[in-house]
């Protein structure tokens, strides 16, 4: 190795992002970030002081759901036509446009990969501070049926992040690392993967610390939001029903009700039941759910995930009893009916020993450390999950590459010119499984020039199509009677092109400073407006536990910081906090005193779950 | 045209242990592979892309006892293989004699409604043409070993690789009949599609 710096392995997902790294022993490990959490949520709140993600951006979803971006891997490489549907359900405004798909925020636009690039930024922060030292280099995970755009996309996401993207990992291989580095199964297994916006399925063979993909499949728009949106549509007709209250057009109080449906749908993976506690303007909307209510909701989704097992399998040439174990992977997989439907198809118990939510990461962190050579003994063979092909006469599609081939892999195809003096010939690459050209997703037109001018047919040009290591496709040209190099121009269909990303990059620069600003800004007014509500509910449940001369001092503090709060001076915000917390500290003994004897009516459950 | 045979130091034969195939294929792999050059020269990294790729594409030539025997007859008539095109040899006309009678079930079915009788009959001939698929696919692996035999005396191939060929051919034929009666009995749900490509 000439390169002695760390690599990071990060899960990059739909709701949310994990930073790994493998330890001095050989344990993989997440990353915490400061306060000890080790999910990101994959959440960017765009605010006029600048930029903040996680959970300080969740925090601003119902207030601000029209410049707070979630779920924005549902957009990364897709053109228009793609989102068109997904952009009816989102707050934020996605913009029409021929290309690459755009998010309006105020008088600017923003791309899927740039909004991305703020997760990831702050996972390298999360990663440098825990570590002690620069981190330039890492290892990404993307579903495994991601197509070729949206895996550039993650890439040009992690150079706008200022991270060197060594290698894009598919989701259910890099678990299946997780595993083989914990305890070495034999055998074929098969990966199931729903996530918070994608499904992936994977048939591997483990043998000898090889692990060699033979088949995969899935689909990169199905995942547990897709719960929150059917249990979503379920509460609004609830509520117009019971309350005669059409809150559909109300993107504040739809927020609201998808932070609490999602939420429900969690606890519903360990309960039969359990309540919904939302106060909306005029009313409070209160909501018994049971696991009935939500699994017909759900089970149209689950059952779609059971068409791509099925040909993953029949690709692998398998049969679902070949299939020495299923390992489950996903937040979605907590989901009871997700497991037994999985369990009916493959006759056999799932397991999922591994924390779901973490085993991408981790798994990604064993490959990290498998490109720095710290782990020589197992290998991952992957393949490409779409068949590519080129676009011939009458817009068929002539597939160079099939599914399922494993990668790195490489075509060669030869052009020719039909008319005399030509000297450019351009061709048009697609992904997909369909016949016509229509019908597959168009990765990028290819200008082939500089060809020397001969009659019609001469030329004999050969294309090389390479897919990398990352699933990525790379393209070379020569002509074969001159032996000259044809240089390609590249148009990606919905991707970014390489002077937009370095834009990009040098743009990430001039805003990190007002970035970092505005983060901890909104922090600590966060933090301001927690003790401000603490302190008010005290008050109005224990005022008689303290003297009046106390009470002033706990007005006038209160007043003081509502004063600063909403300025953008951080350190008064965070002193008049401070000096709250000082003048209630006996608020706080009075009350747990109180508590202790029984005085204080114990706050309900579903109350305490709703602040969190 | 390349000759995967030789990626795995094999003689271009058509009878290959899968077992010693696989430990080749993961030992090359492991040579190979562009993660164990990470920290290479670009030039070096770009050579370990290269021939990565090659291992994988034979591996992927001659894994399959059938895949082989349309990579080898690509190889020994030096033209450049694409995947799924399978070699153009003639169908024999007493099997589109016989398939005739399928077809016309075939067209009777698209122009009326799909009547259980109709949808029995359908399932019934599609049974039998898997059959004859299988078959079609036992008897070319079977004749390996008269290709080995003629490979080591230096005998006479051209009449084995059309035999071959023609055993191909009618394979694709009866796919494509085959695909039509699913989808005619209405059993497709895209995968007939999926398997084409």
């Amino acid at each position: 190795m000439t390169d002695v710096s760390r690599i990071v392995g990060i899960d990059l997902g739909t709701t949310n992002s994990l930073v790994a790294y493998v330890d001095g022993a050989g344990v993989p490990r997440v990353i915490p970030d400061a306060e000890g959490r080790r999910l990101l949520p994959s959440i960017v709140a765009y605010t006029p002081n600048g930029v903040v993600v996680g959970e300080t951006a969740r925090r601003q979803l119902a207030r601000h759901p029209g410049r707070t971006i979630y779920s924005v891997k549902r957009f990364m490489g897709r053109g228009w036509d793609d989102v068109r549907d997904e952009a009816r359900h989102v707050p934020f405004e996605i913009v029409p446009s021929a290309e690459v798909v755009r998010i309006r925020i105020d008088d600017r636009e923003v791309t899927p990969p740039e909004v991305s690039a703020h997760v990831l930024r702050a996972l390298k922060q999360q990663a440098e501070r825990h570590l002690g030292e620069a981190i330039e280099q890492a290892v990404i995970t993307v579903p495994a049926y991601f197509n070729d755009a949206q895996r550039q996309a993650t890439k040009d996401a992690g150079r706008i992040a200022g991270l060197e993207v060594l290698r894009i990992v598919n989701e259910p291989t890099a678990a299946s690392l997780a595993y083989g580095l914990q305890r070495l199964a034999q055998g074929v297994i098969a990966v199931y993967d729903l996530g918070g916006g994608t499904f992936d399925i994977s048939i591997l063979r483990v043998k000898d610390g090889v692990f060699e993909v033979l088949a995969t499949n899935g689909n990169t728009h199905l995942g547990g939001d897709d719960f929150d949106r059917a249990l979503v549509e379920w509460l609004l007709a609830d509520v117009r029903a019971r309350h005669g209250v059409d809150l559909t057009a109300d993107q504040e109080a739809v927020q609201e009700l998808r932070l609490g449906a999602e939420a429900a749908k969690c606890r519903l993976s360990t309960e039969e039941r359990t309540a919904l506690t939302i106060p909306f303007e005029g009313f409070t909307y209160r909501r018994e759910i049971t696991r009935a209510d939500l699994e017909p909701l759900i089970a149209p989704l689950v059952d779609a995930t059971l068409g791509p097992c099925r040909m993953a399998l029949a690709d692998a040439g398998l049969a679902a009893a070949e299939i020495a174990e299923v390992v489950l992977v996903g937040g979605s997989t907590r989901v009871p009916l997700v497991r037994r439907r999985v369990e009916e198809l493959f006759g056999k118990t799932p397991h999922s020993q591994l924390n779901p939510d973490e085993v991408v990461a981790l798994g990604a962190a064993v490959q990290a450390q498998i490109l720095a050579g710290g782990i020589t003994d197992m290998l991952l063979l992957d393949v490409t999950p779409l068949s590519l092909g080129i676009e011939t006469l009458g817009g068929i599609v002539s597939v160079l590459i099939p599914r399922n081939t494993t990668i790195p892999t490489l075509a060669k195809e030869y052009f020719t010119t039909s008319v005399d003096g030509q000297t450019a010939v351009d061709m048009h690459v697609l992904q997909g499984e369909r016949e016509l050209a229509k019908d597959n997703r168009s990765l990028a037109r290819f200008d082939l020039s500089g060809i020397d001018p001969m009659p019609a047919g001469m030329p004999r040009i050969e294309v090389t199509f390479l897919i990398d290591a990352n699933g990525i496709l790379q393209v070379q040209s020569k002509e074969l009677r001159t032996g000259k190099a044809a240089s390609i121009e590249v148009k990606p269909t919905y991707g970014l092109t390489e002077e937009q990303v370095t834009q990009m990059v040098e743009d990430s620069f001039t805003h990190a400073e007002a970035d970092v600003n505005a983060r901890l800004l909104i922090e600590t007014r966060t933090e301001a407006e927690t003790v401000l509500n603490h302190v008010q509910r005290a008050l109005a449940q224990a005022a008689d536990l303290i003297r009046p001369d106390e009470r002033q001092a706990i007005d006038r503090a209160v007043a003081a910081l509502r004063a600063v709060e909403r300025g953008t001076d951080r350190d008064a915000i965070r002193e008049r906090t401070i000096e709250l917390n000082q003048v209630t500290e006996r608020l706080a003994e009075a009350m747990m005193d109180a508590a202790l004897k029984g005085a204080v009516a114990s706050r309900r459950a579903d109350e305490i779950l709703r602040e969190r | 045209m390349t000759d995967y045979f030789e990626v795995f130091g094999l003689p271009r034969k058509l009878r290959i242990d899968p077992e010693a195939l696989q430990r080749s294929f993961y030992e090359l792999s492991r040579r190979h592979h562009p993660d164990f050059h990470q920290g290479a020269g670009a030039e070096a990294q770009a050579r370990a892309l290269e021939a990565s790729a090659l291992v994988n594409r034979a591996y992927r030539a001659l894994r399959d006892p059938l895949g082989r025997v349309e990579y080898l007859i690509a190889l020994e008539e030096g033209r450049e293989l694409r995947e799924e095109t399978t070699a153009k040899a003639k169908v024999p006309t007493d099997l589109l004699a016989e398939m005739l009678e399928v077809q016309e079930a075939l067209e009777e079915a698209k122009a009326s409604e799909l009547t259980e009788k109709i949808a029995a009959r359908l399932r019934e001939e599609r049974q039998r043409l898997q059959e004859r698929y299988q078959a079609e696919a036992d008897a070319l692996v079977a004749s390996a070993p008269e290709w080995d035999a003629a490979i080591d005396s230096g005998g006479e191939r051209r009449a084995l690789l059309e035999r071959f060929k023609q055993r191909l051919a009618v394979r694709a034929y009866l796919r494509t009949v085959i695909d039509d009666l699913t989808q005619a009995i209405g059993e497709d749900d895209g995968r007939v599609a999926h398997r084409r490509h």
